[in-house]
């Protein structure tokens, strides 16, 4: 029943969007945002709209798939742009109470929903074309600058990939102990809300449990060998960025250069 | 120095008022061995096996790696990277979602260029077997091909020891046969010393030598040969003998004259089947 959670929704492929250094599309995202943000016109958004098309032909992920990732957000874009219908200046269409809908609010409210809808989407495509452990080692290398300041970047990174590494393990514990319950009679599916609460008392207790054991044994198996965090740490496979990653970051700064351009022309 | 790993009058409890678990134990490990430690639920055979690296450190008495004092916190990496270990549960001591990083992670721990990493983890995945898998995510593996990935794990740091803690105790008979052939390229490729813990008496045949653990001490000491035709003593320990043992007793008792010192299968399915030609040739002589 839980073994059809895919956690961080990784399609594996082999364009050249996969391809790509995770540490090239974490900065390209950044820059596909900073441009989403700066755009003001129509004309901008199409641009960033152009950009994030373009990117999910590439790594032929279908749009239907990012569209799906929207699905749990439809209220937070609907209600963004109901309100700052309401916030527009000129004219009112219709008025009520204190609100008055105008049409630059109207306007705006399209904007905002299509910013955050675009935002969404974009992030969604760097989690569907990069593995949950290359994001996790990208996010390690971008921020190992701060180590300087005595962030523990590396414990963060490794605590991230050994979560990752027990969901799967976690997960079929879980499967078991609801099979063990249902055994004896729980029933997880029935009853009122507070009774399914209820039921699931006696499954998170032996998790909890169970995990805690678990990261006990795990601590002292890494211990054995020979991990004392992340200094003098080597990595068998140290990823090289290629002249592909350089073009892609080129075509990032381009992205945010261009939306800058618009926003300054007013077009 | 000819011993790894040198016990000196060892005691352990693991709480101020908690019995001990280990009673002034004194043995040494010879360089190259394989020894294997037999002994039921809480005769100490696992407190026994964390004090060869570190894990534990002796409330009285000391142990020596190498020479080294594993009390002596500034040796720890050294202690550990001379001494790996392997855990009954393979599923808590994987730490990576992919088979050949998790191989990676003692080498990676200790510094070494990533070049050589490489040459370590693709060499160690061969040694157990599980070359073929090393992109493969670990927890789609049987458990006997997880248990080799962690035995995989511990050959890339090279130790000069390897001390399995019930390696086998969590798997199937196929996973037991898969790891127990790991265990034994291991120390046929690369001359390791072995340290195998178990309650599996067939696991124990093949060793150099048989510590029989109980109550915290050390009651039988030899090799297994010798420490098999003590079965009484055995049983007093709440052990019994190996199947082939039981076997060769058995027909023994029935009038059988056997070799008695047959203790792994293909031993003793030879004894036996020469025992059976000698019958029937002398009945043959003997025909009228």
């Amino acid at each position: 029943m839980l073994k059809d959670i895919t956690l961080g929704q990784y399609f594996p492929g082999d364009t050249i969007v996969h391809r790509l250094d995770a540490r090239t599309k974490i900065i390209c995202l950044i820059a596909y945002i900073a441009a989403l943000f700066t755009a003001k016109t129509w004309l901008g958004y199409a641009l960033a709209l152009a950009a994030l098309v373009t990117v999910s032909a590439l790594s032929r992920i279908k749009p239907a798939a990012l569209l799906r990732g929207l699905k749990p957000l439809w209220f937070i874009v609907i209600f963004t742009g109901a309100v700052n219908a309401l916030y527009g200046t000129g004219e009112p269409l219709a008025e009520f109470w204190i609100f008055k809908i105008t049409e630059s609010g109207i306007l705006q409210g399209i904007r905002m929903m299509l910013r955050i809808m675009l935002l969404v989407c974009g992030t969604f495509l760097l989690t569907y074309t990069t593995s949950p452990l290359n994001l996790t080692d990208a996010i390690e290398s971008l921020l190992s600058p701060l180590k300087r300041l005595h962030a523990p970047v590396h414990e963060v990174a490794m605590m991230m990939s050994i979560a990752l590494r027990f969901i799967p393990t976690l997960i079929e514990e879980t499967d078991r102990i609801i099979s063990a319950q249902k055994a004896r009679g729980a029933a997880f599916d029935t009853g009122k809300l507070t009774e399914r609460a209820r039921a699931l008392l006696p499954l998170l207790v032996p998790l909890f449990v169970s995990a805690f054991r678990r990261a006990d044994e795990l601590a002292t198996a890494m211990e054995c060998r020979c991990y004392h965090g992340g200094e003098g740490r080597t990595r068998m496979k140290t990823p090289r960025l290629a002249p592909r990653d350089g073009w892609a970051m080129a075509l990032g700064a381009l992205l945010v250069l261009a939306a800058a351009a618009l926003r300054r022309a007013g077009i | 120095m000819s011993e790894i790993i040198r016990f000196e009058n060892v005691s352990f409890a693991y709480d101020e008022n908690a019995p001990e678990a280990l009673r002034g134990v004194s043995l040494g490990i010879e360089r190259g061995s394989f020894t294997a430690v037999l002994g039921h639920n809480g005769s100490g055979k696992s407190t026994l096996a964390k004090h060869m690296n570190a894990i534990l450190l002796p409330t009285r008495g000391r142990v020596l790696v190498n020479g080294t004092d594993t009390a002596d916190e500034s040796a720890l990496l050294k202690i550990r990277s001379t001494v790996g270990m392997v855990f009954q549960n393979p599923d808590n001591q994987i730490v990576a979602s992919i088979v050949e990083d998790d191989v990676a992670f003692a080498p990676e721990n200790l510094g070494v260029p990533s070049a050589e990493i490489r040459r370590r983890v693709d060499a160690a995945l061969e040694c157990v077997g599980m070359y073929d898998y090393r992109l493969h995510a670990p927890h789609l593996l049987s458990g006997g091909q997880k248990q080799r990935v962690a035995i995989a794990g511990v050959i890339a740091m090279q130790p000069e020891c390897i001390v399995l803690d019930e390696p086998t105790a969590m798997l199937d008979p196929a996973g037991r046969r898969e790891v127990l052939s790991a265990v034994e390229a291991m120390r046929r490729e690369r001359g390791m010393t072995v340290v195998l813990i178990t309650h599996h008496m067939d696991e124990c045949v093949g060793a150099d030598r048989l510590l029989v653990m109980s109550g915290g001490e050390v009651a039988m000491d030899g090799t297994p040969h010798e420490v098999f035709s003590h079965p009484a003593e055995l049983h007093a320990l709440g052990l019994t003998v190996p199947d082939t043992r039981l076997l060769l007793d058995g027909l023994a008792a029935e009038g059988w004259d056997l070799p008695a010192d047959a203790l792994t299968v293909s031993e003793c399915a030879r004894v036996i089947a020469d025992f059976m030609l000698k019958e029937k040739r002398e009945k043959c002589l003997h025909r009228p």
